[in-house]
């Protein structure tokens, strides 16, 4: 039986926190008798047959859905749209879910003698995946069944051709999806939820849109008035989102939507213990913290990136719900919920993230300046219910190394928006209104995003208004170990250890100000009252 | 350079006598071939493991006290049984050991001197000792300089989780230190009634109400055991004040380094008349605390200058300034102790570049006046 997840109040017999730092780890001692820790609830149990499940989800269909097999003819134009590299995170081990789900509804389909079938990437405006990528995503039988015959796209959000514009929603937001998606007779989406803002209309609304739909709720305002993305009665992105998937559906786009649910197991055995709670290391815990540790200390930044990225998660399928949209994501969210929520009681001064080596963007990749804001104030400031942990004008302590580097390829634009747009200003709503456009419409950007593995143009925007919540909530925000010209640049303070930071937080919300570490991942969502 | 140099004299002493042995014309060396600077140049280049190296991971965690433990082992913890170690055989064992290892040891290694002896002179046993706690010599010292009539009928209230959680652990301080558990988070009934009992016995108690070792030199607020114990059996509780432990073996350290070391005893306190009740405990808390702070400044200055700070109410706080980890160190002490400079670098800046003994003397008064300044200085006002 999995124990919930829980808070520590730290006392003077608590061990050192392991606390996350980019490509690596360290152990941080934090203020007893003001600090607590937060840990996120143990994996569930997962399915013991998810193929099983799997065709019994399609089979009985949630909301007013018929069962798949019964919406699949022949002649029939039907399209399998999937989640992009972005999850989950780290990436499944084979099978992936995405890989289990479409073979059974190829299965259906080859059943009910259905010869158009095309499968699309929802990449939005993220990088194209590349063939390794999709492999372990959909797996090669899919791949090469469908690969060579030009039937296996990404969905390119610049092409004006591929695209349809469907209309307009009442709050006059525009929406326009991928033609071949809304033009099929049936567009089967198979999702992945890894927290509780993925997933039901935002599937299809953002992953096949286009710029001139995206921006209406990727922009400084909807992100200010999410509090949080996870929590869906009050993200505006998500009532955004509602609204465009109503519109699409009125549009006449039948959506039959399968969305699965992970639990919680992050890491591989090896590396255990980092989700494992640091008074109950064993023996052998600490000597592969140790080893780790002292080797990661020994090995050059790349070579650490590669080992990191390489990391496979042992995730295993929780839950399967496939149907009508609306439907299925209520029963996917309160499975997500299970999983992840913690309940905390009252917000703190200081909350102190440790941010790992991977955020949804630098799968495979580089964790830019810009990743790491995005991931602390974007994502785990986020990580809560309620009301954020951190309280209106207190401090954030991030931890990463925050290297000035960047991945040429996947991150182009990002480049430059670093060096041109954030020397200039890091107040989002002058970014969006100098900048965003030149940004989203340049020629250079947008060849590099349909043709090699590059970010959207705009994507590096997308990340700086994702932490606009936190930065308006905020007091201040402090980098531990991070590269002090990148944290200066970001507009955040650095900070060499963490006692310099708390120290330095110190001016903001006074000496004997509370604490609230997020042993984060594994991936949790605080519930604070 | 000393031992750059030994090791070439050493190797040219060597090849010289190999060369002249041939022609057997040469005395032989006569000295042995391990010397203080060989044994200094060894040292140097043997990288001796950091005190931190020492903690967690490199050992078992310790356990939250917000955190249930799994009940994975008998007897241990609070359950520990130390009855054993109050019986003829091991005390007469460890009469033995104290009077002839325990005591010449602390003797060699702490150098005490004992002030305020007069002041509990007149007491009769039993009596519990409350004092402040900065290293693991404190509780060794203080049994090995209080007067005999006390000194082998003494137990020591350890912590349950540090001291009691082996066997191993359990059985070396119960025997050494007559230790009985208690936990250090709060006065549980259970630890409350054990201690109780055995001051009803005829035993007295050693306790250290701060319930840990300092972690950075500065005192830590007092719990409330020591002056409920003393409120609830009514027997007097005596403040000691110890300094120079802390430069002798500091938490966390591996290394014992030989010092200096003063045991204060100060007046005892009693318990009034409501005595059991909630609020004298809590009072008599408030004095204890402040009667160790006073005997920390008498150190420090002199019995008239601490009685009259004591008088009104400006001694001086042993929990030190508030102020962030950095400053806390630096009012310990400006001048750079016998580590002045080494720090671990983490932690919360314990051991950051202090320890010595003169990097004590602002707390707890090695102080100047006896190295020849004022030492009277604390820290700047905040």
């Amino acid at each position: 039986m999995p124990r919930p997840g829980f808070v520590l109040e730290v006392d003077r017999s608590t061990p050192p926190i392991l606390t996350w730092h980019g490509e690596g780890f360290r152990l941080e001692r934090l203020p007893a008798g003001r600090s607590r820790v937060i840990y996120a609830p143990e994996p569930l149990e997962p399915l013991e047959d998810p193929d099983d499940a799997i065709r019994d989800a399609l089979l009985n269909p949630l909301g007013d859905s018929q069962p798949l097999p019964s919406l699949l003819f022949p002649g029939m134009k039907l399209t399998i749209a999937f989640d992009d590299i972005s999850l989950p995170l780290p990436p499944m081990r084979r099978p992936d879910n995405r890989q289990r789900v479409i073979e059974a509804v190829l299965d259906m389909a080859a059943h009910a003698g259905v010869d158009d079938v095309v499968l699309i990437c929802a990449l939005a405006l993220h990088r194209r995946m590349t063939e390794a990528e999709l492999r372990h995503a959909i797996g090669d039988r899919v791949y090469d069944a469908f690969a060579p015959h030009g039937l296996l796209l990404q969905h390119d959000a610049e092409d004006p051709d591929a695209m349809v514009h469907l209309g307009q929603t009442d709050h006059g937001e525009d929406v326009e999806i991928n033609r071949r998606a809304a033009e099929s007779d049936l567009l089967v989406y198979v999702n992945i939820n890894l927290v509780a803002m993925d997933g039901g209309h935002k599937s299809v609304a953002t992953g096949l849109a286009s710029y001139r739909s995206l921006r209406h709720h990727h922009n400084v305002k909807t992100m200010r008035h999410s509090r949080s993305f996870m929590d869906q009665e009050k993200s505006e992105l998500h009532s955004s989102n509602w609204r465009m998937g109503r519109l699409i559906a009125a549009a006449g786009v039948k959506v039959f939507q399968i969305e699965t649910t992970l639990n919680n197991d992050t890491f591989p055995s090896q590396m255990a213990f980092l989700q494992k709670r640091e008074w109950e290391w064993s023996a052998r815990d600490r000597g592969l913290y140790l080893a780790t540790e002292r080797s990661l200390a020994m090995t050059p930044p790349r070579a650490a990136r590669s080992i990191f990225q390489s990391i496979k998660a042992p995730h295993q399928m929780t839950g399967v719900n496939a149907g009508e949209v609306e439907a299925v994501h209520r029963a996917t969210t309160e499975m997500v919920y299970r999983q992840q929520l913690v309940h905390v009681e009252g917000q703190t001064d200081i909350a102190v993230f440790g941010l790992p080596h991977l955020c949804p963007y630098n799968v495979n990749s580089i964790m830019n300046p810009i990743l790491v804001m995005c991931m602390g104030l974007g994502y785990l400031f986020n990580l809560y219910r309620g009301q954020p942990v951190v309280r209106k004008g207190g401090v954030a302590i991030l931890s990463h190394p925050t290297p000035w580097a960047f991945h040429p390829v996947h991150h182009p634009s990002y480049i430059d928006f670093f060096e041109e747009v954030l020397a200039d200003t890091t107040d989002p709503v002058e970014i969006e209104k100098n900048y965003e456009e030149r940004y989203a419409t340049d020629e250079w950007y947008r060849h590099l995003y349909r043709t090699s593995h590059a970010y959207h143009g705009v994507h590096p925007f997308y990340m700086w208004y994702w932490g606009a919540h936190a930065l308006e909530h905020l007091g201040r925000v402090i980098i531990v170990g991070g590269e002090p010209r990148s944290v200066r640049r970001l507009g955040f303070s650095p900070a060499s250890t963490l006692t310099d930071a708390l120290e330095m937080a110190s001016d903001v919300v006074g000496r004997d100000a509370t604490i609230t570490h997020l042993h984060c991942p594994p991936i949790m969502l605080a519930d604070v009252h | 350079m000393a031992s750059s140099g030994s090791r070439r004299s050493g190797a040219a002493g060597r090849g010289g006598v190999a060369g002249r042995g041939l022609s057997g014309s040469v005395e032989p060396l006569r000295r042995l071939p391990v010397t203080p600077e060989s044994l200094r140049a060894l040292r140097s280049r043997v990288r001796l493991p950091r005190a931190s190296s020492l903690a967690f991971p490199f050992t078992a965690p310790s356990w939250p006290g917000g955190i249930d433990r799994p009940p994975v082992e008998k007897n241990l913890g609070m359950d520990y049984d130390s009855e054993w170690a109050r019986r003829y055989p091991a005390r007469f064992a460890r009469v033995l050991v104290q009077e002839l290892v325990s005591r010449p040891l602390v003797q060699a290694v702490a150098s005490p001197t004992v002030d305020g002896l007069d002041r509990i002179s007149h007491l009769d046993e039993p009596v519990i000792f409350a004092a402040n706690h900065v290293s693991h010599v404190d509780a060794p010292l203080i049994l090995s300089v209080i007067p005999e009539r006390w000194r082998h009928r003494m137990f020591v209230a350890g912590a349950a989780d540090y001291f009691f959680d082996t066997r191993v652990k359990a059985t070396v301080f119960a025997f050494l230190l007559n230790a009985v558990p208690i936990e250090r988070q709060r006065a549980s009934r259970e630890s409350v009634n054990r201690v109780a009992s055995l001051l009803a016995e005829g035993w007295s108690l050693l306790i250290f109400p701060e319930g840990g070792r300092s972690p950075d030199g500065w005192a830590q607020p007092h719990s409330a055991g020591a002056a409920w114990l003393g409120a609830r059996t009514g027997r007097p509780v005596v403040p000691v004040y110890v300094s120079g432990t802390r430069d002798i073996l500091p938490k966390g350290g591996n290394v014992i380094r030989p010092g200096r070391t003063i045991v204060t005893f100060g007046r005892p306190l009693q318990a009034r008349e409501d005595r059991g009740t909630s609020a004298e405990a809590r009072a008599l808390a408030e004095r204890l605390e402040r009667a160790v702070a006073a005997l920390a400044d008498e150190q420090t200055t002199d019995w008239w200058t601490a009685r009259r700070r004591a008088a009104s109410n400006t001694t001086p706080a042993l929990t030190g300034p508030e102020a962030g980890a950095w400053r806390r160190t630096w009012a310990l002490g400006r001048g750079a102790g016998r580590d002045g400079g080494r720090g671990t670098g983490r932690g919360g800046g314990r051991g950051t570049g202090l320890s010595g003994l003169s990097g004590l003397s602002g707390l707890s008064g090695l102080s100047g006046r006896r190295r020849g300044g004022s030492g009277t200085e604390r820290w700047p006002a905040d």
